[in-house]
């Protein structure tokens, strides 16, 4: 059914897998996720779509290699299945025309900004993307981003690729240009956090897309509730995207960190 | 039909062979179970059936009445007497056969129906003797299992094809049993599941010491050889349309997409780690097979758990609290036991296998430590006061009665709202202020080719009720579309 067609390493723990899923592929739209699960003992897990080709009826995943079912996804090579695929899920992104926009990405979390930075330049905003990443192998995707981007700037710890710094550094840097009409940022909890907390200081209306555990990802179990303007919002079906300053990240973290020590236990199933 | 039909000869030889009195003197059977300390350790199956010599003297309680009371408190018209007629003459194979005329799942309703408030509240005995009732659900599993285990299960007749294309969103006990009378008019019946199992809260919610899977599964099977097909990871409203369907040919669409968002209370530290949905504590433990260690899904297991809530989903997830090794399973409901809406039987096994009962408590709050995990549930004792609008008494708050109890895991189980993907999908759709689909009493929403039952039409019900809206949804979409 979900027959894997290319497989790439974006760096050493960054995979991409391309997946047949025909009405998925047709189906999606920028901010999109999906459920996948690998084996018959597999676990149910969220990923964002990075793009679609509705003419070959296959959708582009990118996985971080950290735990047990990350690894067994990504272990997968090509002519391989993946067990269960569904999607699309969550809200899409409200794209329109907004005037400026920053794009920030960091991790795993710039392959779904991709799709979002083609929709909004399309949409006739002026777009800026910022990728953060510890070194200069951990910037992914920097060419597709530039097919689309007015502008890219690349932020890392060490200063190996474009400017030494973080993400908010880049942020911050444009912000003091130039008049920005909205922020979309999509990374590791912690990331997003100190980006919401920089935009707010700006008051630049900010977007985060969330990426929380999740069993179902229909609206069902509950487990993805984080804490949205002081009200309990499930991401799956309210989400993946909130306003930022909105939200709880210190919660979000916290419950990120739900099953840490089975994880943990649990890494002998990949010879870890 | 001689199967059912009581003026047959042999129904009316069979009724003079024993007198009236011998049958209402009989005692009724008691259900064969594992025991409670025992069994509170494992998943195996608690109830274990009848064996033959205990359903046949069951059934033989029966009056076969000419007008059988107990027939109009089944949502699904199963012929009572008629099945248990033939239990009583040793025809069990038949027995099964009047059963599947009418129920799509009769191994599944056998278990989980809440007979006490349905057919059994009706019968003869209850209503005029006031004795205890014929166990009419003992007796359908008893002729659903050993037709299963016959190896020799019936396959509905099927009317010819009629080639017209029908879909059903969901496979829960709404769309199964829809599927299965459509199947059996003769319609090309797909039916469409957003998880990666057929089954819905059969599988992810009845857990497997109550409702084996194995048994759904056979039902399943039973739909396929039918000709139902069944597509898995679809997610209508997400995935496809209703528009596609119906570009796609199909002419009518039931959706049974059945409970969706949990209920929380709101209150400080709900989110907090180790607190959850039971829909996800179930799913994870039931659909995920967490604990399993060959599973990658993980859960949490506490030393001590509390369950809030009263109705046969808190009691499900308490039972499996013990399962996976709780020390101490609390179940906390705001009103009495008398109040408590779960089936007498749960209630009985729960406190058999060791569930310590908090009733007339509230959750106030939770506390957490420096991880964020839960540690301790602040309790409001509550007392009965006037009745409500559900005619239970109130429970109100006694003032100064607070507690602290440890905990480590807690369940909340205190409903859920129906699930809005194909409600907020539907252009035109009416819903109600609850999220409801709404329908009119053929459960025909205000798109004609549209039906609709079960939970995302009811709000929160019962297998049998889900059930018995899918062969009624069924019926009506036959004549609608005959009628077209």
């Amino acid at each position: 059914m979900y027959k894997i067609v290319d497989k790439k390493f974006f760096s050493e723990n960054v995979v991409m897998l391309e997946v047949e899923a025909p009405l998925i592929a047709k189906a999606r739209k920028p901010g999109n996720f999906v459920i996948v699960r690998t084996g018959e003992q597999g676990e149910r897990i969220p990923l964002t779509i990075a793009s679609a080709d509705e003419k070959k009826g296959t959708i582009t995943l990118v996985a971080q290699r950290v735990g047990v079912s990350s690894t067994k996804l990504t272990d997968l090579n090509i002519g391989d299945e993946v067990t269960d695929l569904v999607g699309p899920l969550g809200k899409a992104t409200e794209i329109k025309k907004y005037g400026t926009v920053i794009c920030a990405g960091g991790g795993v979390g710039v392959a779904p900004l991709l799709p979002i930075v083609e929709g909004m330049k399309k949409a006739g905003n002026k777009v800026i993307v910022v990728l953060a990443a510890r070194n200069k192998d951990l910037i992914i995707l920097e060419e597709q981003m530039r097919a689309f981007a007015d502008e890219v700037i690349i932020m890392t710890d060490d200063g190996s690729a474009g400017k030494k710094g973080l993400v908010t550094n880049g942020v911050e840097e444009v912000i003091l240009r130039e008049k920005v009409d909205l922020c979309v940022t999509i990374g590791p909890a912690i990331m997003m956090k100190f980006v919401s907390l920089l935009t707010k200081k700006y008051e630049l209306p900010t977007m985060a897309s969330l990426n929380t555990i999740m069993v179902d990802g229909t609206g069902m179990c509950g487990a993805c509730r984080v804490t949205v303007g002081g009200k309990t919002k499930f991401v799956c079906v309210d989400g993946p995207e909130f306003d930022a300053h909105q939200v709880d990240f210190d919660e979000m973290m916290m419950r990120l960190g739900a099953y840490k020590e089975q994880e943990k236990a649990d890494m002998y199933k990949i010879g870890k | 039909m001689a199967l059912e039909d009581r003026s047959e000869a042999w129904r009316d030889a069979l009724r003079k062979s024993i007198s009236g009195k011998e049958r209402t003197d009989t005692p009724r059977v008691k259900m064969n179970e594992l025991d409670a300390k025992v069994r509170a350790r494992n998943y195996e199956e608690v109830n274990q059936g009848l064996t033959e010599e205990q359903a046949r003297k069951e059934a033989s309680r029966c009056m076969d009445c000419p007008n059988p009371t107990c027939m109009e408190g089944c949502p699904v018209g199963i012929n009572i007497p008629g099945f248990i007629k033939n239990i009583e003459r040793g025809e069990h194979l038949e027995a099964a056969k009047v059963l599947r005329k009418t129920s799509a799942l009769p191994a599944v309703c056998g278990r989980v129906c809440p007979q006490e408030k349905q057919c059994e509240s009706q019968c003869f005995y209850k209503l005029k003797l006031k004795k205890e009732p014929v166990a009419i659900g003992y007796l359908e599993r008893f002729a659903a299992d050993y037709e299963r285990e016959s190896g020799k299960m019936a396959t509905p007749e099927t009317a010819a094809k009629n080639g017209i294309k029908v879909a059903a969103v969901g496979s829960g006990p709404a769309g199964l049993s829809f599927a299965g009378d459509m199947a059996k008019a003769g319609y090309d019946v797909t039916v469409f599941e957003a998880l990666h199992e057929i089954g819905g809260v059969l599988k992810y919610g009845i857990p497997g010491f109550r409702l084996p899977n194995r048994i759904v599964d056979v039902e399943i099977e039973n739909l396929k050889k039918m000709g139902v097909k069944f597509q898995k990871n679809t997610i209508v409203g997400k995935t496809i349309s209703t528009k596609d369907l119906e570009s796609e040919g199909f002419k009518g669409i039931f959706v049974a997409s059945g409970a969706g968002l949990p209920r929380f209370m709101n209150i400080k530290g709900e989110n907090l780690i180790g607190i959850m949905s039971s829909n996800e504590y179930l799913t994870r433990v039931n659909l995920m097979d967490a604990n399993n260690a060959d599973s990658d899904t993980p859960v949490l297991k506490g030393k001590n758990v509390a369950v809030v809530g009263g109705g046969n989903t808190a009691m499900d997830s308490v039972r499996t609290a013990l399962r996976l090794g709780a020390e101490r399973a609390m179940l906390v409901y705001r009103r009495s036991e008398a109040e408590m809406p779960a089936r007498l039987e749960e209630i009985h096994h729960a406190k058999e296998e060791g569930v310590e009962f908090m009733t007339l408590h509230n959750p106030l709050e939770y506390i957490g430590d420096e991880k964020g995990r839960v540690t301790t549930m602040r309790l409001q004792k509550m007392e009965l006061g006037e009745p409500d609008a559900s005619g239970r008494r109130s429970p109100v708050a006694i003032e100064g009665g607070i507690i602290d109890v440890p905990v480590d895991v807690v369940i909340v189980s205190i409903g859920v709202s129906p699930n809005p993907i194909v409600p907020s999908s539907v252009e035109g759709l009416e819903v109600s202020a609850k999220g409801t689909i709404v329908v009119n009493d053929k459960l025909q929403s205000n798109i004609p080719t549209l039906f609709a039952g079960g939970d995302i039409v009811r709000g929160g019900a019962t297998v049998i009720l889900a059930m018995g809206d899918g062969r009624k949804a069924a019926a009506e979409m036959h004549q609608y579309l005959c009628s077209k």
